[in-house]
């Protein structure tokens, strides 16, 4: 962070947030209330990540059909976030090539990062919310 | 320092709701200040008075009020949340209210660490 951005953050009382999305976006319902405390944290005017790690990269998936469990899809709301300023998105590269996916098969553009490069990232946080 | 605390995870099911309690317990006794304790998906049902475990086991439900009492701690049930799992006041039990997610990023920007327990 250079030190005009560090006053600012001060003078503003700006925190750095990552939202830590770690599970598939069904299944179990914390991806989809993840989406919800981003959407509503956006009005907050923080300096938001999302990150997307072990089955957390499907969440990104392009194509989701989710008509046959009786589900919503969701999915589109990702694409909206840039909307809400929410613009810092990253996957983590390992998650990905373990499932045989690339950055191709993402519905949004992400930033592909390794596993070393994201630790660094989530060590500059102030709020880490894993969900 | 000043802690937000988060818990994603109902009782019993879950050893979220109690580490997070531990934490919040052994945090007060060390001096530390709780600023918000923040109930999430579902979490939301550590709030729901009609808990009633066996005799021989802890109430997670009257701890957290029981510590809410003793020290004055906001205890927050997601309102969106509690919706969906019918969680709604008249099932609060003492020391728990009703609000939004707002009061979590709030809880991220006011507090010193925010400590998630979950899943």
């Amino acid at each position: 962070m250079s030190d005009t951005q560090e006053t600012e953050g001060k003078q503003r009382n700006v925190k750095r947030f990552m939202f830590l999305n770690r599970k598939a976006p069904y299944g179990t319902i914390y991806a989809l209330e993840s989406l919800e405390v981003v959407l509503i944290g956006a009005a907050f005017d923080q300096d938001v990540s999302l990150v997307f790690v072990d089955d957390g990269v499907y969440q990104l998936k392009k194509g989701q059909q989710s008509k046959g469990i009786g589900q919503k899809n969701f999915s589109p709301t990702y694409r909206a976030l840039e909307d809400y300023d929410v613009e810092k998105l990253y996957v983590e590269r390992e998650s990905l090539e373990a499932r045989g996916l690339t950055a191709e098969d993402l519905l949004v553009p992400a930033r592909v990062l390794g596993a070393a490069e994201l630790g660094a990232l989530m060590e500059a946080q102030d709020v880490v919310l894993s969900f | 320092m000043k802690f937000g605390i988060l818990v994603n995870e109902g009782p019993y099911q879950h050893q979220a709701s109690d580490s997070a309690y531990q934490f919040a317990v052994a945090a007060l006794a060390r001096g530390h200040q709780i600023y918000r304790v923040f109930f999430y998906n579902d979490g939301v049902n550590n709030a729901n008075k009609l808990t009633e475990p066996p005799q021989d086991d802890r109430n997670i439900t009257r701890q957290w009020s029981a510590l809410a009492a003793e020290h004055d701690i906001d205890m927050v049930v997601c309102v969106a949340a509690g919706m969906r799992r019918g969680i709604k006041d008249e099932l609060l039990a003492p020391g728990f209210h009703i609000s939004g997610l707002g009061q979590l990023i709030q809880a991220g920007i006011e507090a010193d660490r925010l400590v998630v327990f979950g899943d």
